[in-house]
């Protein structure tokens, strides 16, 4: 027998908070996770929305949960399976034990457990009696009978009472991890600053909670995750979608163009939109647009008015943009189109996670019709992938396809503030009033890039359009010698952006038996699986790929330096079939996952021990 | 009033051949577009504005060749989208005139949806929307204009769709402004062309054009020399609603419609005549005018609405001063350290 308060030291531990969508389920996570920041952890977060905005109480499909990963060491991911597990009540458990460790501690409101919940939620006998939670420690907490006994003393009517019960089952991971009240008490006092009653009631309900910790028999372990050495500096959790959002601002800023969002809204980029929506003070101006035509189209028309044209979207709203990103190919216009991908095909998955519209972003118009396309891996270097784009969509003139996903956009981990100062300098190519030698397909050297002539500078009048022109003049042509040109111009003008951009870092020796190579949003749990090997001697190395068009010129070089590639995507092989086009001579491995779901370190572990094995 | 606060005048006086441009016109010759393009030549020197502040911007289809004849930025855009692309330039920057040249099918098939919501928004651009009644530039088929069985080159039994009536779509969009004018009358033309770039708003100006090749003689009825002063009245602000070639002939108000009525006949006076009221916000009364068909009725010709109102680009810039004076975020290095943060 262990004895009570035993406490046990982990380096990181997965925290999954379920219950019903109206339990408070986000607010509560955001708010642990918020202490365990403030206790120096790293961690990672991401939300589990139900696809309903009101599925029946009660159900299956009414489930809403918060993951959160914490941790003494560096936080890749949100975590596969969950150490802890807080469910509010019977459908909550049910839909979320394939997620739970075996051993797990279990937070339970025992008082939803009535018959007819049971039922709904697909059970025959409570789970609480029949035996299926042996071998877990289950913390059991009759909340509501246990709120109202706490809140008695206080002038509080039974729904408040009810919407405190999210805070009580706080009050006992706080006790469970050791934090200290005094953040969670203060964040309460502001957050309902103007109501007396409701601060009341929650601080009542969170301290009753955590009385409750330390007196139950049922808490045999508390746990302990010490400080994570993190750089020092100032820190903020942030999701993928709002530092997206505020990359954008801060390039907008950098460059002295004005951001113009033309956007039109789509799960799950929709918080993009909402954010710079905000953001007037800094200028931005945000055009809720009639459908993603009008998106990206008004965003091109701002663009040609000399600001920084964005549009935000997920998989379906790029379908529709296809045609006027080919107008910002062959006008050479800034333009960022930011696609949070979802699962597909259709309307698919909105709220599912997927990699599945990287062949779209490089291939899916008419025509040769090139652009950039790169893509963010972390929630937080969201910020600086959305700052990236911008920078190189007005330096080089061209649109710019930023990949990021539903994982990355709602999912949270810590960003360490930068000086937006600090970041690189931004130098639209903007001709100057009256120049006698401007011609809008006149063109640098070294970059290919044309100049950016803003309607209302005096001196610049010009014509740009979607018929092909002639190179230096700009005028139609349907020359079929200057159309090969100009093709070649703008593909050779893309590749040229290579020049400018970061080697691909090696995670791990830089030869060896197996690469595990992959791009975008995985790059959390390829890490994590990784370094795991690395750390039990296995010759395995790790390259994420940000940029894709063009790829990192030293590609060719770290792909070849391997015995095996295996190249891990969460679609059926859109990127290994890119590689594969670019280096054909190069054998891959893939491993794919298609379900909606991101990578789990175990799966990716297995498949890598058998490739070295085989 | 030209708000000038918006858009810089010119310091120089402008004139005609300052907005050739040096391209080769290459619409068909007796084109109604050759027109057009007279009439904005002639209007803009006099707008005043700076000439670097004009922009045009077009979609596709033969009257989208516009931007390329016209000395001035200009930005030859994609099917239907000419709209939103110039919603998004003038929200950029309100300090630009910006017109639309578009087709009937631009505009109300393909860029339908981009139409309506731009009119809805009252953004102050000016649309000149050349109605040939067909689609020119893929060479004849017909367009949701159209007159209902005509025979075309995709309906060769004629067709079976309802055309859209251009000022019943405007106004059911709540635009604010719309006028009407045949393409061989380029003074009226001038004169409403004139009207739009004052008004504050979305101008619709829509021009009825005669497409020599695939339509010729489609607006015929209303617009031929020889019968158009019974068939036609020019709508003019404070000025009752009279026409004929004799001048004898008018528009009533009787009960919920109007009806044309003889001066001099059954007592009808000057006085009976219905008064237009192009400033009024209340479209009622303007979109019966612009309704009439012939030949039962005249069709109105001027500026039949041009309703005050706000425009979008305006109150999207006085949302984004006044953001700036009260919020306490001035920068972005502001944002990143505003709510909760945490030094480590
Ligand atoms: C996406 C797309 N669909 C179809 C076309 C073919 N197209 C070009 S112009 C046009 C119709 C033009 O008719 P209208 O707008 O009335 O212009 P007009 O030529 O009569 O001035 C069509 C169907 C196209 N260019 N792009
Ligand atoms: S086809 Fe018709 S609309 Fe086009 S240029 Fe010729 S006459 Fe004009
Ligand atoms: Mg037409």
């Amino acid at each position: 027998m262990v004895q009570k308060n035993a406490v046990r030291e982990l380096e990181d531990v997965v925290v999954k908070f379920v219950g019903d969508s109206g339990d408070g389920m986000q607010l509560t996570g955001t708010l642990f996770s918020d202490v365990a920041a403030l206790a120096g952890n790293d961690l990672a977060t991401f939300p589990d929305f139900p696809a309903e905005i009101r599925a029946p109480h009660n159900t299956i499909a009414g489930v809403s949960g918060f993951q959160m990963h914490m941790g003494k060491r560096k936080i890749y991911t949100p975590g596969d399976m969950c150490d802890v597990l807080v469910a509010m009540n019977p459908a909550s458990l049910k839909a979320n034990m394939k997620w739970v460790k075996p051993g797990a501690t279990l937070v339970i409101d025992t008082s939803t457990f009535d018959e007819k919940a049971i039922e709904k939620a697909g059970y025959t006998l409570s789970p609480l009696e029949d035996g299926s939670l042996d071998g877990y420690q289950v913390i059991k907490a009759p909340v509501t009978d246990l709120i109202k006994e706490a809140l008695s003393d206080l002038d509080i009517d039974k729904r408040l009472a009810e919407r405190t019960k999210n805070m009580f089952v706080l009050g006992i991971l706080f006790y469970l991890f050791e934090r200290d009240l005094e953040l969670p008490l203060n964040f309460i006092g502001n957050k309902f600053k103007d109501k007396k009653k409701v601060v009341e009631a929650n601080q009542t309900a969170l301290k009753a909670g955590y009385n409750f910790g330390e007196t139950t028999e049922t808490i045999r372990v508390t746990f302990r995750v010490d400080p994570a050495p993190l750089e020092k500096g100032l820190y903020r959790n942030i999701t993928g979608n709002v530092a997206t959002a505020w990359g954008l601002l801060a390039a907008a800023e950098r460059s002295g163009r004005t951001l113009f969002l033309g956007s039109y809204p789509i799960t799950p980029a929709t918080e993009i939109l909402m954010e710079l929506s905000k953001h007037k003070s800094l200028g931005a101006k945000v055009f809720q647009a009639e459908d993603e035509i009008a998106g990206i189209c008004s965003a091109i028309g701002a663009s040609f008015g000399g600001h920084m044209g964005v549009t935000t979207t997920s998989g379906p709203g790029l379908s529709l943009k296809s045609e006027a990103l080919g107008l910002a190919v062959i006008t050479e216009l800034p333009l960022v189109v930011v696609n949070v991908q979802r699962a597909g095909p259709s309307t698919g998955m909105p709220t599912k996670s997927e990699q599945s519209d990287l062949m779209q972003a490089l291939f899916g118009r008419n025509g040769e019709s090139p652009l950039m396309v790169m893509a963010a891996s972390s929630p937080a270097n969201c910020f600086y992938y959305a700052y990236l784009a911008s920078k190189y969509a007005m330096e080089h003139m061209c649109p710019v396809i930023l990949l990021t996903d539903g994982y990355l956009g709602f999912g949270s981990e810590l960003l360490r503030i930068p000086d937006v100062n600090d970041l690189p300098a931004i130098n639209p190519p903007m001709a100057d009033p009256n120049d006698p030698k401007y011609k809008p397909y006149s063109r640098d050297e070294k970059t290919l890039v044309r100049k950016w002539a803003a309607p209302g500078v005096e001196g610049l009048r010009h014509r740009v359009g979607g018929l092909e022109k002639t190179n230096i003049d700009g005028n139609v042509s349907t020359d079929p010698l200057n159309h090969q040109l100009m093709v070649n111009i703008r593909e050779e003008k893309i590749a040229r952006i290579a020049d400018y951009l970061p080697l691909l870092e090696v995670n791990g020796e830089p030869e060896g038996d197996l690469l595990v190579v992959g791009w975008g949003g995985t790059e959390g749990a390829l890490t994590s699986a990784v370094n795991r090997m690395q750390e039990e001697g296995k010759s395995i190395s790790h390259v994420q790929f940000n940029y894709i068009k063009p790829l990192p010129k030293n590609t060719r070089e770290v792909l070849s330096s391997f015995k095996k590639i295996v190249v891990c995507e969460l679609n059926n092989g859109q990127f290994v079939n890119y590689l594969r086009m670019m280096f054909p001579e190069i054998p891959y491995n893939q491993f794919n996952k298609v379900q909606g779901l991101p990578f789990h370190v175990q799966e990716l572990t297995d498949e890598f021990t058998k490739l070295l094995e085989e | 009033m030209i708000n000038y606060n918006k858009v810089e005048k010119s310091p120089v006086e402008l004139s005609k051949k300052d907005f050739v441009s040096d391209q080769m016109v290459k619409w068909c010759p007796g084109c109604g577009a050759h027109a057009i393009l007279a009439a904005v030549s002639n209007v803009f020197p006099k707008i005043g504005y700076k000439k670097e502040n004009f922009a045009m911007v077009s979609g596709i289809g033969c009257s989208s060749r516009f931007p390329y004849y016209v000395d001035t930025f200009g930005f030859h855009g994609i099917h239907g989208r000419a709209a939103a692309i110039a919603s998004g330039l003038k929200v950029a920057n309100p300090g630009l005139s910006v017109w639309v040249a578009t087709g009937d099918g631009d505009s109300m098939a393909i860029g339908g949806n981009h139409f309506i919501h731009v009119l809805r928004r009252n953004i102050d651009i000016n649309i000149l929307l050349f109605n040939n009644r067909i689609y020119g530039l893929t060479k004849g088929q017909f367009s949701p204009t159209t007159p209902m069985g005509s025979v075309t080159k995709t309906s060769p039994h004629g067709t079976i769709e309802h055309p859209f009536t251009v000022s019943g779509l405007v106004m059911g969009s709540q635009g604010t402004f719309f006028a009407r004018v045949p393409d061989n009358n380029v003074k009226l033309m001038t004169e409403v062309l004139y009207e739009a770039a004052k008004h504050n708003g979305t101008a619709v100006v829509e021009i009825l054009q005669n497409c020599i090749i695939f339509a010729d003689k489609v607006h015929d009825m209303v617009t031929n020399r020889e019968t158009k002063e019974d068939r036609q009245v020019i709508l003019r602000h404070g000025e009752p609603v009279i026409f004929g070639k004799d001048r004898n002939k008018g528009i009533i108000l009787k009960g919920t419609s109007l009806e044309v009525v003889e001066i001099g006949k059954n007592g009808i006076t000057e006085d009976d005549i219905l008064v237009h009221d192009m400033y009024s916000t209340n479209p009622g009364i303007q979109r019966m005018l612009g309704w009439m068909k012939a030949p039962d009725y005249p069709v109105a010709m001027g500026v039949i609405r041009a309703a005050p109102s706000e425009s979008y680009d305006d109150l999207a810039e006085r949302q984004i001063e006044t953001a700036k004076k009260t919020s306490d975020i001035q920068s972005v290095n502001d944002l990143l350290r505003s709510g909760e943060t945490w030094e480590i």
